[in-house]
């Protein structure tokens, strides 16, 4: 039983990672006034940029670069289009994730003629596992071992980077003066700019960590959790991640326990898949799986305490003339 | 950047702009792949338009894609955004099936077909009032709701499919398929007078109920007093509260408007040509729906142009996929993200140009007197 536990918090951990990395992406955007539904195309061509460059460079390491990089590229894109030219945010955001899931298949197959994937990646082109110190030797004391050796230890260096990006990001959010600007221009763009600094730089500064940020979740996907780039292997990963931000109450330390918590129904739709329940019957995998969006929906329409987005969200800014 | 320009300039110069901006970036595309894109054009039209078969694929196509553009666009003039337009015309199968499983042994195609459509649009209605009561009395967001309504759409039809629907011993996740009465007749006759042979393309009669979807929008949204509250709601909110429109009224038959559309959209692939409920039913059209109304401008005729448009592109790009084979299908949706980013989220990028362009003209001609 205990054993079992272990198991699933430890697939857990390892299926919330990327949802964190995208979920306080998105943090960045929309505290900082900038909605962005584009989360989830930034992860597919974060994750396509990291599989195709590990492969071609055969470094793990320039692959995540170069997903951070792709990453960042759309998200001045919509910079570009929701800063600059002050278009829609909510379009621009399905125009990211179109193109993303057009160009990753189509450049794929271009590229590696293998059906949209990417050649799997074997030794440095991959990231290895941490095994953390004496994890070996604690691994056969009871109870102890379990939670050290099995659900702490032997996860990728990004799995320790995103658990440790949540407080940092509250940290920077709350504690430096760059994060109170950047809930400023989310709250009252208007008076951020009486005090002289530039709502444009803030906001795309803001847009900057988000591409960072979801470049980090997309090698996560290709270069460490999988070998490789699937067309598509991003399914919904964006959205969920959108919905543990509002699930969150866009707040960092709870958007991490969101994202483990869907971490979490998304490792039993796993494993409940195909079994008996005592009193139920079939694991109904459908519904654990629908669950994040349930919730979301539930807590938006305020029957579990009130989900506020940041006032400035949506609008472009436009000075004064 | 406000400055008065023509109608014409407006509505035709600079939506033609953005069209050209996003098919410039497709071509460089292709370029970049390696490839000659005036020959991917050629391929794209020929299979599209070149023979019967073909013109068949494209009108079927376009008709999904003319109901989820009439679907954006109604709740655009709302000035609500409509993403849920998939989930919408999934569950709208629903409703066009179970029609067609409960009646398909009693009664004609010509009765049946009404009450499908009947089926389907309530469904899609339904399906979108749930986040469209949220979002008037309770204040969520409806993009968000409405994402999160396409993934409980998605669960709901495989938990069905899989579960209640599935042909017992079968092993595919599909309903079981319609008797001839819970068929839609095929466009053969139609295509025939204009001597193009259809083939096994699937263009059915649903083609003309999106044709009249596009009169009645029109109609309701420009020749009645509710397209009117609709329209004023969506310019000014604040404005029509205190004309005494209801937001909540308007936000609710707006979106039911709109998800009745969405659901109608299921009759083509549904009644029209497969004939049976089955997976993923709306195949991607609700999210096409969303780059046809930004193109269409949210206009009826508008809707068709662009819905052709996207039909040509579908059904041509298959054809492009079998010639020249690096170029895949999903080509198109690169497309439909470059039109959806210049024609929806970068539509003024190019107005501060023509409207000093347009400044200029006039004092230079005065110069010149």
């Amino acid at each position: 039983m205990f054993d079992a536990l272990i198991l699933m918090l430890d697939s857990t951990v390892r299926l919330s990672t990327p949802l964190l990395l995208t979920a306080l992406a998105g943090l960045y955007a929309e505290r900082s006034g900038v909605f962005d539904i584009g989360l989830e195309g930034k992860l597919l061509i974060a994750a396509f940029a990291a599989a195709a460059t590990a492969s071609v460079t055969g470094s793990a390491w320039l692959g995540a670069l170069a997903g951070m990089g792709a990453s960042i590229l759309f998200a001045l894109l919509h910079g570009l289009a929701c800063i600059t030219y002050r278009g829609n945010q909510i379009v621009s955001g399905v125009a990211i994730n179109f193109l993303a899931a057009g160009l990753t298949a189509l450049l794929g197959t271009a590229w590696f003629h293998q059906g949209g994937r990417t050649p799997p990646l074997m030794g440095s082109e991959r990231f290895r596992t941490i095994e953390l110190p004496f994890a070996e030797a604690l691994a056969d004391v009871p109870v102890i071992g379990g939670i050290y050796s099995e659900l702490l230890s032997g996860h990728y260096l990004l799995v320790y980077v995103a658990f440790a990006a949540a407080p940092f990001s509250w940290w920077v959010l709350y504690r430096t003066r760059f994060g109170l600007r950047l809930r400023a221009v989310g709250e009252n763009p208007a008076a951020v700019d009486t005090a002289g600094i530039s709502v444009v730089r803030m906001r795309y500064l803001a847009l900057v960590c988000a591409g960072v940020l979801c470049g980090l979740a997309g090698a996560y996907l290709a270069v460490a959790q999988s070998a490789g780039f699937i067309k598509d292997m991003s399914a919904g990963k964006g959205f969920i991640a959108l919905a543990a931000l509002i699930f969150s109450k866009w707040r960092p330390i709870q958007v991490m326990f969101a994202c483990l918590l869907f971490g979490f129904l998304d490792a039993a739709a796993i494993r409940l898949q195909g079994q008996e329940l005592p009193l139920i019957g079939a694991a109904p995998v459908q519904l654990i799986q629908a669950l994040p969006y349930i919730l979301t929906v539930v807590l938006l329409a305020g029957f579990i305490g009130k989900a506020v987005p940041p006032k400035a969200g949506g609008t472009p800014y436009v000075k004064e003339r | 950047m406000n400055a008065q320009l023509p109608r014409w300039v407006d509505l035709g110069l600079i939506p033609l702009l953005n069209l050209i901006a996003a098919f410039v970036v497709a071509g460089l595309v292709v370029l970049a792949i390696g490839e000659d894109p005036i020959e991917a054009v050629e391929h794209i039209l020929y299979g599209a338009l070149g023979f019967g078969e073909g013109i068949g694929f494209t009108l079927f196509y376009a008709t999904n894609f003319i109901f989820t553009g009439l679907c954006v666009a109604v709740a655009f003039h709302a000035s609500l955004f409509n993403i849920g337009g998939e989930g919408q015309a999934y569950i709208g199968g629903l409703g066009v099936g179970l029609v067609c499983l409960a009646l398909d042994h009693y009664l004609p195609w010509w009765i049946i077909a009404p009450l499908a459509a009947i089926g389907g649009a309530l469904f899609g209605a339904g399906w979108a009032m749930i986040p469209a009561y949220f979002q008037a009395k309770r204040g969520s967001h409806i993009v968000i709701t409405t994402i999160m309504f396409n993934f409980l759409a998605a669960s709901l039809m495989v938990y069905l499919l899989v579960n209640v629907l599935k042909v017992p011993g079968a092993m595919a996740p599909e309903s079981r398929t319609f008797e001839e009465a819970g068929r839609l007749p095929k466009l053969d006759g139609f295509l025939a007078l204009f001597g193009q042979d259809i083939g096994g393309a699937p263009a059915n009669m649903s083609f003309f109920l999106a044709l009249a979807a596009c009169v009645f929008v029109w109609a309701l949204i420009w020749r009645t007093r509710l397209g009117y509250e609709i329209r004023t709601f969506g310019a000014n909110p604040t404005a029509a509260i205190y004309a005494g429109i209801s937001p909540v009224k308007i936000t609710l038959v707006a979106m039911a408007l709109s998800g009745g559309l969405a659901g109608l959209m299921a009759m083509n692939p549904v009644m029209g040509d497969q004939n049976r409920m089955f997976l993923d039913i709306a195949g991607g059209a609700g999210f096409v729906g969303i780059a046809v109304a930004l193109m269409g401008r949210a206009h009826p005729v508008g809707v068709v142009l662009a819905s052709i448009l996207f039909g040509i592109l579908y059904q041509g790009g298959a054809e492009l996929a079998f010639e020249m084979p690096a170029i895949t299908r999903d080509m198109v949706v690169v497309i439909q993200g470059l039109v959806v980013l210049f024609a929806g989220a970068l539509e003024f990028m190019f107005r501060p140009a023509v409207a000093r362009l347009f400044a200029a003209l006039p004092s230079r001609k005065t110069g010149e007197a």
